[in-house]
């Protein structure tokens, strides 16, 4: 093991996180906004709303991410209608086709984790909100997401790390993120010890914040009424009996 | 196409064959990890939780990627000559190391939601340590894991395919070589996808089964 070239390539392949980074995060957006419609469609109680997302969420997590990538890469080309369309110049683009397999990918697991804390959220909170004259909408934006958000926080945190392991396959259709640098720096100087595990070195600091941020975010989340309500001075404002 | 039935067949072989030997290694060695991780020993549990921790922060591409090259040029010194990893060994380690890893937390967390008093009673009925574990901890534990078990194993299916990038002809790499010399990827891709969600939805069925076979009362 050759110390001075485990620096120098952890150097060298710190170049590749910015694209790591943009394809995680660019995917990470993109199936949230794709999940959440989703997850509330899976969670009703109607079977024609729910069972066609049940069938996408089932076949995205029932395949590989790799056989995904490959058929929106290498697969979409061969229907014509597609490469005469405008979506060609997007889809023969690997970062376009990254960008889309990592999202409806995510956008999958994504879906299930939120319908859990959708179905989870204490009906008494809905008849609440429903009592206090809330329109549909209302109730899902201000009392059933942010509820159901807060508790799968800790499942969603590994989703998003997922997320980030999952974009070392961009090295597949000729990315260079970190991975695909990896591979590069492996076939021009075959020290495969150093750089790869250099690589390494650099998805675990960065799962390694991604957790800490989540971590964050919990303790915040989870602290946020309590905080607001001071449970300490109502009791003392309590107690003085005025007659 | 008609000639690449075969050659599915024989890929279809492969991808289970592999996914049932490292996942039965990875759950072997997730045990030993789990027990360790469990240790009174300081250094034991350290290592282990060292072991679990690094491998489930860096990509399954990555560690297969070091395997198999690093693994290539270990052998290619140790001979002096180059040496190429069969691609299914490789496989085979790699997917071993990261499955025991996840499996090793799925243990420690199921072992630890056993209550104390079972454990305090096998104890005092005088049995050794070693019984302990095999007729107390391990049926009920195996219980606790098993649906946090059947998602890995469904995982660990879909990681087969990443082997196919070293060489593997599995599902996926027979899907790659149609894809190339037919000229027709969207149908190769999409029955490589075919055949792992039978796959998949196979192991499902399996862990259904076990699972209402094997319920924990209450839970």
């Amino acid at each position: 093991m050759d110390i001075m070239l485990l620096l120098t390539s952890t150097v060298t392949l710190t170049g590749g996180i910015p694209l790591t980074l943009l394809l995680t995060f660019a995917s990470l957006l993109a199936g949230f906004v794709l999940a959440v419609p989703l997850a509330f469609m899976r969670a009703s109680p109607r079977k024609w709303l729910s069972l066609p997302v049940l069938a996408y969420t089932y076949v995205f997590r029932g395949t590989p991410l790799l056989v995904q990538l490959f058929i929106i890469y290498y697969g979409l080309g061969q229907v014509g209608a597609i490469r005469s369309s405008v979506l060609w110049v997007l889809l023969r683009d690997p970062f376009w086709c990254c960008l889309l397999a990592f999202s409806l990918n995510g956008a999958a697991y994504t879906t299930e984790i939120f319908r859990g804390g959708i179905q989870a959220v204490a009906t008494g909170m809905i008849e609440a909100a429903q009592a206090v004259g809330m329109s549909p909408l209302q109730i899902k934006r201000r009392i059933i997401f942010p509820i159901a958000f807060r508790s799968v926080l800790p499942s969603y945190a590994n989703e998003v790390i997922s997320l980030v392991k999952a974009t070392s396959l961009a090295s597949t259709v000729t990315l260079l993120e970190i991975t695909g640098l990896s591979r590069k720096l492996v076939s021009e100087t075959f020290a495969p010890y150093e750089i790869f595990i250099a690589a390494g070195v650099l998805y675990l600091g960065l799962t390694f914040l991604l957790t800490g941020f989540f971590n964050v975010l919990e303790a915040r989340l989870n602290a946020a009424p309590q905080a607001r309500t001071h449970p300490r001075r109502v009791i003392l404002r309590q107690v003085p009996h005025e007659q | 196409m008609d000639g690449f039935v075969v050659q599915f067949v024989n890929g279809l072989k492969t991808t289970v064959l592999l996914a049932l030997v490292s996942g039965a290694l990875g759950m072997a060695l997730g045990l030993l990890a789990a027990a360790g991780r469990l240790s009174r020993w300081r250094a034991v549990s350290a290592a282990v939780g060292f072991y679990t921790t690094i491998i489930r922060g860096v990509p399954e591409l990555i560690i297969i990627l070091l395997i198999y090259f690093g693994g290539t040029v270990a052998i290619s010194a140790f001979f002096g000559r180059y040496v190429e990893v069969n691609a299914f060994l490789a496989g085979v380690v790699s997917l071993t190391v990261v499955f025991g890893a996840y499996t090793a937390e799925i243990f420690r967390g199921a072992v630890l939601s056993i209550p104390a008093g079972q454990i305090e009673a096998a104890r005092s009925l005088g049995l050794h340590p070693w019984q302990t574990w095999l007729l107390v901890i391990l049926p009920q534990m195996l219980r606790i894991a098993l649906p946090a078990l059947a998602n890995q194993w469904i995982s660990l299916v879909k990681e087969t395919s990443l082997i196919s990038i070293v060489g593997l002809t599995d599902i996926m790499r027979v899907a790659a070589i149609g894809a190339g010399s037919l000229r027709a990827p969207l149908t190769f891709y999409l029955a490589a996808s075919a055949l792992y969600l039978a796959l998949t939805s196979l192991a499902l069925v399996i862990f259904n089964l076990l699972e209402r076979r094997f319920a924990v009362p209450g839970r």
